[in-house]
């Protein structure tokens, strides 16, 4: 389970979507790194990433891992936003399996992502849902 | 200087439960709840939506049309709710959070059974008249519950309603033209801490709690204002069923054709701090310029908001920019079994 620290640290990606530009290249992040891959600059740019996408490719988990039990089946998508960044989001609002479908059209809605148990914190985030 | 609405929108979940869906595991007689409270559904929260993601996604919608207001520039956040997710940590934190509001800005969690929507409104609007701020948002949302068996499981729902307040006299979509409160000791419902479900007054919950305090809160408005109810197009009030906004409204003397569009109930339940508010949102979809609204909450304890709003020509602008109510409440719904409903409201007690 995430420290209080730690998700304190992640607000800015988790809860408001919010990626590094590449001041040198032009590549945007998400979630941010300290240095970019393409071509190792080291200054950045916030930006907001658009809530709207695709699904590009998907899972689906049967058995899924403590703390996520009650949403089985759980579905995993690699969902690419309308500016073409990347990222990797739980399904949620999925009203039949049959449903679901490489390039469906999805939007990013803030939802609560796990909780340490029931005295601890409640981690938030965002998940993809059909648009 | 004149203040309003310059930003407003709604969120509801996605999932219904069906009136005989409930009557049914308790025994009890469907065609009488549904006849007698005027209640075919209520929304029901997934797992992973609580007052503070309803609120983000509704104040999400008022920004998209606000015409651009900057979240930053907002200078005060008002969470009104009987169900936040802590009983100490604000969702008002969360929420702005969220929104790209925070650092300067005042926040406060509001409770008020199902009115604190209505008292966050109406501190937001406060303080931009009073020039405090430039803009405050006022929400109102709830994932509330009702004891299994209950006369309140068929009504307790979840959704919200997020009102962004201003004076940019381009952005105003509804000014304030007046506001009014109605409060007594009146002990109708209740929730002692620690608490899982409220108990309540049953039958004491109408006459001297829902009715009175409506009754009063509607009419001292009216009278301050000048104004009687044929002046308006539309009045919302608080639904905690379909039949008590109805008879309420009636007595008051408005017709169906104004209460319709803000009469919600029956198809999303009762969303308690979310209520009126959300009812509001659907009055302002539909709304022309130039035409007034009534809106008054009820909350139990107990105490009743009104607002006068009047519509600008900015409503046909703005609109569309966001997701409509009514449409969130009637399309893309998945409707759950008891057995769903009891996991999802976290009813089942699980192996530890």
């Amino acid at each position: 389970m995430r420290s209080p620290g730690r998700s304190w640290r992640e607000h800015p990606q988790r809860y408001r979507l919010e990626a590094a530009k590449c001041t040198g290249c032009g590549r945007i992040l998400y979630p941010p790194r300290v240095v970019c891959p393409d071509c190792g600059g080291r200054e950045f740019e916030t930006v907001t990433l658009p809530r709207k996408g695709t699904i590009v490719t998907y899972t689906v988990i049967d058995v899924p891992p403590t703390g996520f039990q009650g949403q089985a089946p759980l579905v995993l998508a690699l969902v690419e936003l309308e500016n073409g960044v990347r990222t990797m989001v739980q399904v949620a609002d999925v009203p039949d399996m049959d449903r679901l479908a490489v390039g469906m059209p999805v939007k990013l809605e803030f939802r609560r992502i796990s909780e340490d148990g029931e005295a601890g914190l409640i981690f938030y985030g965002h998940k993809a849902v059909p648009a | 200087m004149v203040v309003g609405i310059i930003g407003y929108g709604a969120h509801v979940p996605r999932r219904r439960i069906r009136v005989e869906e409930i009557a049914k595991v308790w025994g009890a007689d469907a065609p009488s709840y549904k006849r007698g409270l005027k209640l075919h559904q209520k929304s029901v929260p997934a797992l992973d939506e609580d007052t503070v993601t309803l609120a983000v996604e509704a104040a999400r919608n008022a920004f998209e049309r606000s015409g651009g207001v900057h979240p930053a520039e907002v200078g005060a956040v008002y969470v009104g709710s009987e169900s936040h997710p802590y009983a100490v940590k604000p969702s008002g934190t969360i929420v702005a959070e969220a929104l790209g509001i925070v650092p300067e800005v005042h926040i406060a969690d509001l409770e008020f059974a199902c009115k604190a929507g209505s008292e966050g409104m109406y501190l937001a609007q406060s303080l931009v008249k009073a020039g405090e701020v430039r803009y405050a948002m006022g929400i109102g949302a709830d994932t509330s519950q009702g004891a299994p068996g209950d006369a309140l499981e068929y009504s307790a729902a979840a959704g919200a309603a997020a009102f962004l307040f201003g004076a940019d006299p381009d952005r105003l979509i509804a000014e304030v033209m007046a506001t009014y409160s109605w409060t007594t000791d009146t002990p109708d419902f209740w929730r002692r801490e620690h608490m899982h479900y409220p108990r309540h007054g049953s039958r004491f919950t109408g006459e001297p709690a829902y009715f009175r305090h409506i009754m009063s809160s509607a009419q001292g408005i009216m009278e301050k204002a000048g104004l009687e109810p044929r002046d308006f197009a539309y009045a919302v009030f608080h639904q905690p069923n379909g039949k008590f906004p109805l008879r309420v409204g009636k007595r008051l003397g408005f017709t169906m054709e104004q209460l319709e569009p803000g009469w919600l109930s029956p198809w999303l339940g009762n969303t308690y701090s979310g209520a009126s508010p959300i009812g509001l949102t659907a009055t302002l979809d539909v709304a022309k310029p130039g035409d007034l609204i009534l809106m008054t909450s009820f909350g139990s304890g107990a105490g009743s908001d009104s607002f006068i709003f009047k519509v600008t020509d900015r409503i046909e602008a703005v609109r569309d920019r966001a997701p409509r109510t009514r449409p969130q409440i009637d399309e893309n719904v998945i409707q759950i079994d008891y057995g769903t409903y009891a996991k999802l409201r976290r009813k089942i007690r699980l192996g530890e």
